[in-house]
């Protein structure tokens, strides 16, 4: 079949036109682009459904929690009798039965949450702040400092290798001996320990980033080297950075709670924690291995979580895979 | 405010119409080993040794083959790689020994082109970004909207329409890329642009439209190249002045059209033969000269010319102890101590024993393959 | 009858979400024995992938779908199993790739590696595949080949490199050899000398070579046929002469004229294709050339054009081509 020749034209012209980009559309950023890729990813949205669940349970779960969470409900009406190895089991009650002071379990899941949530998130905050301040650092002075910055960079590295040759259970142990044990020392433990692969990570793709071109166009341009690594090569250095922070927060969730475990955490065990929950649940594993299960479920789901979605960001922000 | 580059220009040296003068420019990068502090164990002469002369107006073509330092050359003259020793004097101002801050003022001047278009572009900066900045670290323009202007007539200049201005670098084609690029570097109204292999990169039919874009702003704007390539006929066809380095220096150095007609020197001459050239009848005529081996390593270069360990004409006197200087022979400068009796004939070309050349170097024994060919038509 | 008979090959990738690509879309082309045959085009014209389709190196997994035909000497290569294909890989067709350090493998002595070709495919005991190994890297022009064998990858330069991938490849002398630009990686006195032992080799053993390539001048330099491609169809072939001096089709023409020559002069204004190579039609709505094309006519769209054929075998895939121009003409 053809078409009027009109029509043919029209369809041409048409077709040039989709061709060519359209100016009524903003430009996509890198970010934008990276999140678009990110939405079509089903590993990343199964990794974010469960982040929200989580997060929602740890913000606004205390409030409508049935039972205090330090409560020890169970041995005042008499029910509970850890001594006797007598922990009753889930009821219409208490969803997920009594822990082995009475307390109500699923209660202080909930608000267990909240706790490991924020360790999570201190802990590695501490890991990052302190990582990105030294790899920043030293990948700005090995990158555009010439003979000095390379022996800042030197210098640098040389103490995070000291650090990074650390058996990181050893480094929790002599903070937590440092400081006493409770939870402050145990995310400061787990932090210190996630602190010289963020300095590496970042020292490394700043590097990366110096020897390329738009960093020798943008000296040629005039600007100073301190806007150049500000503006250019951190910017561009932290997508890696960013992955990395996502999935040590799943490491740092499974860390504190060895930790806790190990009875470096919070000597206070009335308020819980999914670690330290799981650590005096031990005692009771031929009475009650629920009581050992429910942390455990809770800290792979979150971790998994936070892994997938790592994983699938670091997917999206990979440059080879973009189209 | 305006910055002085444009007032330190009125200085300008005496009358001659060079915008760049290099005189025995040389870029060693220091060969190190050691943990904690550096021990210098050898030098790589990326360039060793250069002089020319970029007329104001005028294109220099600086051709040769990767890791003959013609880019390191490029970049020591913006002094963008410092240069070991000699001097770069740019509208009569001797660059290598002003502070950082006064040839941070002098870049207005002067700017670059790259390769890669999308290396050489900040992924995370919109092309609004990409050209403000270089407005923003010279000062130049009031507020947004009169940047906007400069920026809009620069974009009218390269041929891209307004609306790139909201986009990124990853959203455009090679071409088109190269483009920014180009306004990148044309934004500040710059009299020297240096072009570091600004077509290679592009597609076939997309090379001749940067070209031409090249030409026609180098017409307008009276801008003076300095243009950096591997491809011969690439630079041939934008250049008056055609510079042919080989091993960190220049052995030959003739007006465009000069060069082609009559190339002096050995390389110049194997490289010119080397080229393909889209035409059956031409191919099939012309003779080659083909080159035994590698190019040496520049940390460990031949003693004397440096040509001598490829050349098909190497002499058994002079060529392997005494390092030829650019000497003019009849308009074309070369650096070849037997130009004259290549060029009449009276010598003609030999076997040469290949030597293996590592990517690492060290060098290694000799032995014998490939025969080059007699002189022919240099096409 | 021909060594390779390839047609309407056809390569689409389809990814989720995401538009299928036709990388290749209906290229057929053949190659006598012996004969020199060249492919060319821009990046995305579909030469590379036409080539590892060839060689059954096309990943296999879903969303990647070859059609078409490729019959080499009376069996479809593109209808072979992995294992047979493993079998004609190398012993009757051999690939030479762009970049020489990518494919060889960088822990194994480049000695090993061509032996190893010999011992799989020629049946050779390891003593014997040894000698041959040396003698093969000499005949590439490897200087001192006895030693060279015990060396890895990395401590050759990128020429040498590229000369002991082409001695893998004619280790088993196969019938066929694809050269997917075999010199742009490296620099134009190195490629004069790969070009010259491709061409020697070829006119020594007899083997059929078909020459990938973007460069026009490579393939005027050596090719008897020249296959030009755009967006993964031929547009025009000719003999080599013919090609170059009674060129029809618009994007040919347009390539060459925008290509600055040697011999000429400054100044000379070359006149580019407009647009990019991103603005191409779909084959189905008309010529995918079109909306980059000055000679085009309402004819060139609503449906696709076809090969228009001459009595000299000269094809050019355009409804409004470029008039017949004497040789003369077309040189000045």
């Amino acid at each position: 079949m053809t078409l009027a020749p009109g029509k043919k034209k029209e369809k041409l012209d048409r077709l040039a036109e989709l061709s060519a980009v359209h100016d009524d559309e903003r430009g996509v950023s890198l970010w934008r682009e990276a999140m678009r890729r990110l939405r079509r990813n089903p590993a990343a949205i199964v990794g974010a459904v469960i982040l929200a669940a989580f997060v929602l349970v740890a913000v606004i779960g205390p409030f409508l929690v049935p039972y205090e969470p330090t409560d020890t409900i169970g041995v005042r009406e008499k029910v509970v009798s850890s001594g006797h190895g007598i922990i009753p089991g889930p009821s219409a009650d208490h969803w997920l039965g009594y822990d082995h002071q009475g307390r109500d379990e699923f209660s202080r899941m909930v608000v267990g949450a909240r706790q490991t949530l924020i360790v999570g998130i201190v802990s590695t905050l501490i890991g990052l702040t302190i990582g990105v301040l030294i790899g920043g650092v030293a990948g700005a002075a090995a990158g555009l400092g010439g003979r000095w910055g390379r022996l800042v960079d030197n210098v640098l590295m040389r103490i995070v290798d000291m650090m990074l040759s650390l058996p990181s259970l050893l480094l929790a142990v002599s903070v937590a001996a440092l400081l006493g044990p409770s939870l402050v020392t145990v995310m400061i433990a787990v932090g210190m320990v996630s602190v010289p692969v963020f300095a590496r990570l970042l020292r490394g793709a700043m590097i990366a980033q110096a020897n390329r071109d738009y960093v020798l166009a943008a000296s040629s341009l005039g600007v100073r080297k301190s806007k150049i690594a500000i503006s250019h090569i951190v910017p561009n250095s932290l997508a890696p950075v960013i992955v990395q922070a996502t999935l040590t927060l799943a490491t740092a969730i499974i860390e504190v709670a060895a930790l806790s475990f190990l009875g470096l955490g919070n000597p206070d065990s009335a308020v819980p924690e999914w670690g330290l929950m799981l650590a005096d649940a031990q005692k009771y594993l031929d009475v009650r291995p629920g009581l050992a299960i429910y942390p455990a479920v809770g800290i792979i789901i979150t971790a998994l979580g936070f892994t997938l979605l790592g994983e699938a960001m670091r997917e999206a922000l990979d440059p080879k895979l973009r189209r | 405010m305006t910055l002085p580059a444009t007032d330190v220009g009125t200085t300008r040296a005496g009358a001659t119409d060079a915008l760049v003068e290099v005189r025995d420019l040389k870029v060693h990068f220091p060969i190190t080993t050691g943990v904690l502090f550096d021990r210098v164990v050898g030098h790589v002469k990326a360039v060793d040794g250069v002089d020319l002369t970029v007329p104001r107006g005028q294109t220099y073509g600086l051709v040769g083959e990767s890791g003959c330092g013609k880019s390191t050359l490029g970049r020591a003259i913006l002094q963008l790689t410092p240069p070991t020793a000699g001097e770069v004097r740019f509208d009569g101002m001797e660059l290598t020994r002003l502070s950082a801050g006064k040839m941070r003022g002098l870049r207005r001047r002067m700017q670059m082109i790259f390769q890669d278009p999308m290396s050489s572009l900040d992924p995370r900066q919109n092309v609004e970004s990409i050209l403000t900045e270089g407005l923003a670290a010279h000062g130049i323009g009031a507020g947004r909207s009169e940047r906007r202007d400069i920026i809009n007539r620069t974009l009218d200049a390269v041929g891209l329409p307004h609306w790139a201005l909201s986009r990124y670098p990853h959203e455009f084609s090679g071409g088109q890329r190269q483009r920014i690029g180009i306004a990148r570097a044309l934004v500040l109204g710059p009299e020297l642009i240096v072009a570091d292999e600004p077509v290679s990169a592009l597609d076939v039919s997309i090379q001749a439209q940067v070209i031409n874009l090249l030409d026609e702003l180098q017409e307008e704007l009276g801008l003076t190249y300095l243009v950096i390539a591997h491809d011969l006929a690439v630079v041939r066809h934008i250049s008056d002045v055609v510079g042919v380095m080989y091993l960190g220096a220049l052995v030959e150095e003739a007006p465009s059209d000069r060069l082609y007609r009559e190339p002096l020197h050995p390389y110049t001459r194997a490289l010119m033969s080397a080229v393909p050239v889209p035409d059956p009848d031409l191919e099939d005529r012309r003779e080659r000269i083909l080159l035994a081996g590698d190019l040496p390593s520049p940390a460990n270069p031949p003693s004397g010319c440096r040509f001598h360990t490829r050349c098909p004409w190497a002499q058994p006197t002079r060529c392997a102890d005494e390092r030829p200087v650019l000497r003019d022979v009849g308009g074309t400068k070369v650096a070849c101590h037997w130009a004259e009796q290549i060029a009449s004939g009276e010598l003609r070309p030999h076997e040469v024993r290949v030597e293996l050349v590592r990517p690492g170097d060290e060098g290694e024994a000799p032995s014998i393959v490939s025969a080059p060919s007699e002189p022919g038509t240099y096409v | 009858m021909a060594l390779l008979d390839v047609q309407d090959l056809s390569v689409t990738f389809s990814r989720r979400g995401q538009r299928t690509v036709h990388a290749v879309d209906g290229v057929s082309f053949t190659v006598d024995a012996g004969e020199v045959v060249g492919l060319v085009g821009e990046s995305g014209c579909g030469k590379s992938v036409t080539s590892l389709a060839l060689m059954g190196l096309l990943p296999r997994q879903r969303g990647v779908h070859v059609g078409g035909s490729a019959s080499f000497d009376g069996t479809d290569l593109l209808k072979l199993d992995p294992r047979s294909m493993r079998d004609v890989r190398g012993r009757d067709v051999a690939m030479i790739f762009q970049d020489p350090l990518s494919s060889l493998n960088p822990v194994v002595p480049i000695g090993i590696q061509v032996t190893e070709v010999l011992v799989r495919h020629r049946d050779m005991s390891r003593d014997a595949a040894r000698k041959e190994a040396a003698e093969l890297l000499d005949r590439v022009g490897i200087p001192d080949p006895r030693r060279r064998l015990k060396e890895y990858p990395h401590q050759l330069s990128g020429g040498m490199r590229q000369r002991a991938l082409i001695a893998m490849a004619v280790a088993c002398r196969p019938r066929l050899l694809i050269a997917d630009e075999p010199t742009t990686a490296l620099d134009v006195t190195i490629q004069a000398q790969i070009l010259e032992l491709l061409k020697e080799l070829v006119r020594d053993s007899g083997t059929a070579l078909i020459m990938i390539t973007h460069d026009l001048g490579v393939v005027a330099g050596m090719c008897d046929t020249i296959n030009v491609l755009y967006a993964g169809r031929v547009v025009e072939t000719a003999r080599r002469k013919e090609l170059f001096a009674g060129r029809r089709h618009p994007y040919t023409v347009g390539l060459l004229r925008s290509i600055p020559r040697l011999d000429a002069g400054r100044g000379e204004k070359l006149t580019p294709i407009r647009g990019s190579v991103r603005d191409v039609l779909p084959w189905t709505e008309g010529c995918a050339f079109a909306p980059r094309c000055d000679r085009r006519v309402d004819a060139c769209v609503g449906e696709p054009p076809a090969m228009t054929p001459t009595h000299t075998g000269h094809e050019f895939r355009c409804v409004n081509p470029f008039p017949l121009v004497q040789p003369e003409e077309a040189r000045a």
